[in-house]
């Protein structure tokens, strides 16, 4: 539509920021109404305007077993195929297998909006015989983002600081089992601190509607009962409109996300789709009532991509930053108790034959004190 | 009595020779099927596969029946098996049918001992039987035979290849049992990718030696459908009890919103194909395999480790019976020599804690004593220096009499004082002693409000300066 300014007024330009009342863009300044006012109201555009120059950036950690349909959902939320000769290992290699990390970074653009995606990949993980601590070269990982941000945050030129930071880690459950198992559990509660988790229930078309209602169900309880804390989405505003609100009560009451992705197209119902092809009948990726592949995406790029990443920085950065301080000043504390009056000993505990010797020598000198003493009073004594 | 030689003449040369007419040993299948169905059949099934792969709603849709069965919960903390036997019948002919379940398989973090207590458990089975066959008094006729005819093997459909735990629990089974891999949930693979699949598993059993179950194809009746059965390995398979209607039927099926899966339908699963290899033409020869070739392996093994040797041609023959008793009697031994030691060591350690024990009295009682006498030298001393200080106490206070009356009747008799060093009194007037008494006679009918005895001292002088006495009164 052409403004009052008569300046057409593309996506670009969008007016959404400023309210039901104003439609505005940044040419002209003139509202709808014709009113007087001051002209901040133009600010959301300005950021807008800002943002699009300056671009966007997400890094999304993906963990889960091997064959759980990761690499293809990925691909499928981001329409492209990020994993083109990726090699699989047998199960005789995966024995012993120890978790990797990978990153792949492309550079999406999307009408004019440029985003920078890092998929970080956890190849290995729960794959081997004993997987004790496996989790811990992914917790290792996300904390080196964190260490790196906090001094590149406390460095002297702080222009061009590389955001690394994991937003977001989507965890792949089997749909196979009753509910989390010991793994599963383990896993999260070793990470829920440090990052936010999205659970998902992987392979969702090997479960009819009641089941998945089920197993949603027994996942959400057993995440209470542990205690483990995924990531909530936040409240919506109270002025918001019903719909709106309607929606996101129906988001949150979806967790956890039963999902199918595909890496091919069919023809379903005359159009072309992405989805999977059965000789019962066809799945379609993106159809609502065949799974919550489009909550998903809806949630996780269109509506809290920009809330993953204030939650990761404000809360979880944030939690880091202070666990790091108190330990650098409670170690700063220790060594200065070290420097006392007493000239600086060695450090190393003194052995035990020492000590005793030393504790003799003391009970010595006590005695000889004493004895002092009351000689010193008996001639005080004698001379009265 | 023992039987007498008989002269075996071995005729080298068989001959066939041709019947003139009808005898009737033909019915000796029939004989035998007769008395098999009467005796009944016993079939055993051992499934494994993690916890929710669907094991349990395979038997119920296999057999046709709902075995109970709670959920499993994911949180044990090691792999149990839980036999349970179930009394079927079709027809005339009864089954008695064990099925294993393995639960908590493939739950914990640590799964490197899991396929333990699958292969203990087929072990044990073979154990029985081999027990029951070494008895003296025994009755295979009525034994219930336990041993694991069928493993079946559910893998998960992760679409990739096997699982690592998947290919290290086969290769510990596979001397041990028929395996038959299936995959399990098949309804979430599609077509291409089941293919794919069904390859790279067969390749990776065939390339880390796994040997499992082949379909039997040397009986010309069967061998055709078998043939092309072992090429369908592994068998992809989706389990249900409850019913969907398709068309006009009602048939067993999963009802997904995009369609319908039929178990029974073998465009869509092979569920079908499973069905009839397991139950329909090879149960009796999965029962055989399980008799002549794992079982026998198992028993050499185990005899093997007993110490008994299969008879050499230049040796004399070993009787089983003999190198029993042989073995018997010296494993006997050896638990008599054990126990012997182990009694040996108790009264050792006893004898030990008893001496200790007596040292420690002996020490206490030492320590006792040493305080005791600790004890009564400081009493000793401490009774001496209170004598003393009585002692000193006494001296002190004659002289503070003495000093006193020596100050009150003379005034210049410093020479008694001499001793009385430490009470220093320093009035020139003395008193004498007679006048002292009189002086103090009076000091205690008339209370003197004086501070010190020197100012006492001073009043008494003064009143004796005032007040006349007369000898013998005082006024």
């Amino acid at each position: 539509f052409t403004c009052k300014a008569n300046v057409l007024i593309t996506t670009h330009h969008a007016h959404r920021f400023t309210g039901a009342n104003f439609k505005c863009c940044i040419y002209c300044w003139v509202t709808d109404e014709e009113k007087q006012y001051v002209g901040f109201a133009t600010l959301p555009n300005q950021v807008h305007r800002k943002s699009v120059k300056k671009g966007f950036d997400f890094t999304l950690m993906v963990a889960g077993e091997s064959g759980m349909g990761k690499s293809t959902l990925v691909n499928s939320l981001f329409l492209t195929d990020l994993y083109k000769d990726r090699k699989l290992l047998n199960a005789e290699e995966r024995i012993n297998q120890t978790v990797e990390i990978i990153k792949h970074t492309v550079d999406i653009e999307e009408k004019g909006v440029k985003l920078k995606l890092t998929i970080v990949d956890t190849p290995g993980f729960g794959d081997a015989v004993n997987n004790n601590e496996c989790w811990k070269p992914i917790t290792d990982y996300i904390d080196q983002q964190f260490e790196q941000y906090f001094r590149d945050e406390s460095g002297l030129n702080r222009k061009n600081i590389q955001d690394n930071r994991v937003h977001c880690c989507l965890y792949f459950i089997p749909p196979f089992g009753h509910g989390l198992r010991p793994v599963d559990v383990e896993f999260m509660k070793a990470l829920h601190e440090k990052v936010n988790i999205i659970p998902l229930i992987a392979k969702a078309d090997c479960l009819t509607p009641n089941e998945i209602k089920k197993l949603k169900d027994r996942i959400r309880e057993e995440i209470d009962k542990f205690g483990i804390k995924v990531y909530q989405f936040p409240e919506c505003d109270s002025d918001e409109d019903e719909e709106f609100k309607q929606l996101d009560k129906e988001l949150k009451e979806c967790t956890p996300f039963a999902v199918i992705g595909s890496n091919t197209v069919v023809e379903a119902r005359g159009q072309r789709v992405r989805g999977r092809l059965y000789p019962w009948g066809i799945v379609e990726v993106e159809n609502q009532s065949h799974c919550d592949f489009v909550k998903l995406r809806n949630m996780l790029i269109r509506s809290h991509m920009h809330d993953l990443k204030d939650v990761t920085c404000d809360v979880h950065y944030e939690n880091y930053r202070a666990q790091c301080i108190q330990e650098m000043t409670s170690k700063l504390a220790q060594d200065n108790r070290m420097e006392s009056p007493i000239p600086i000993l060695p450090l190393s505990t003194p052995d035990v034959d020492t000590e005793k010797l030393i504790k003799m020598k003391d009970e010595e000198l006590k005695r000889m004190q004493e004895m002092l003493n009351k000689m010193q009073q008996q001639m005080h004594d004698k001379e009265q | 009595m023992a039987a007498t030689d008989v002269d075996v003449f071995s005729n080298e040369e068989k001959r066939n020779l041709s019947l003139g007419g009808h005898v009737g040993f033909d019915s000796l299948p029939e004989q035998l099927v007769s008395k098999s169905v009467t005796q009944g059949f016993c079939f055993n099934i051992l499934c494994v596969g993690e916890t929710g792969i669907g094991k349990s709603t395979l038997m119920n849709t296999l057999f046709n029946t709902m075995f109970e069965n709670e959920e499993a919960s994911h949180y044990q903390n090691g792999v149990y098996l839980r036999p349970r036997t179930y009394d079927l019948q079709e027809t005339n002919v009864r089954l008695k049918l064990t099925i294993v379940d393995t639960v908590g398989f493939g739950d914990q973090i640590n799964k490197e001992d899991s396929y333990k207590p699958i292969v203990d458990y087929i072990d044990t089975q073979f154990e029985n039987y081999l027990q029951e066959e070494l008895k003296i008094k025994r009755s295979l006729f009525n034994y219930h035979d336990t041993r694991i005819h069928i493993c079946l093997y559910f893998i998960a459909p992760t679409g990739h290849s096997l699982k690592s735990l998947d290919l290290v629990t086969m290769k510990k089974l596979d001397s041990k049992v028929n395996i038959i891999p299936i995959i399990a949930k098949a309804d979430t693979i599609s077509k291409s990718e089941l293919h794919k699949f069904k390859i790279k598993i067969m390749s990776e059993l065939v390339s880390n030696g796994v040997q499992i179950y082949q379909f039997p194809t040397d009986d010309e009746t069967v061998s055709e459908i078998n043939a092309s059965m072992n090429a369908h390995l592994p068998f992809a398979v989706v389990g249900s009890v409850e019913e969907v209607k398709v068309g006009n039927k009602a048939v067993r099926a999963r009802q997904y919103p995009w369609g319908v899966v039929q178990v029974e339908n073998e465009s869509h699963c092979d569920f079908v194909k499973l069905r009839e290899m397991l139950i329909r033409v090879n149960m009796e020869d999965l029962r055989e395999q399980t008799h002549a070739r794992h079982y026998e392996l198992y028993r050499r093994c185990k005899l093997e480790e007993m110490g008994f040797k299969d008879t050499d041609p230049d040796s004399e023959p070993f009787s089983l019976q003999e190198t029993y008793e042989a073995k018997r009697k010296e494993f006997l031994g050896d638990l008599q020599r054990k126990e012997e030691e182990m009694r040996q060591m108790f009264v050792n350690k006893v004898k030990e804690t008893e001496a200790e024990l007596k040292d420690k009295e002996r020490e206490l009682h030492e320590k006792f004593e040493q305080l005791k006498r600790m004890h009564q030298e400081e009493k000793k001393k401490v009774e001496d220096k209170r004598g003393y200080l009585e002692e000193e106490m006494n001296a002190f206070n004659k002289r503070k009499a003495a000093a006193e009356t020596l100050s009150l009747s003379q005034p210049v008799k410093k020479d008694k004082d001499k001793k009385n060093r430490s009470v220093n009194m320093e009035n020139q007037s003395g008193v004498s002693a007679s006048s002292s008494k009189v002086m103090m006679a009076k000091a205690n009918v008339e209370p003197l409000n004086c501070q010190s005895w020197w100012q006492a001292i001073q009043c008494c002088t003064c009143l004796v300066h005032n007040a006349t006495w007369r000898p013998g009164g005082l006024f």
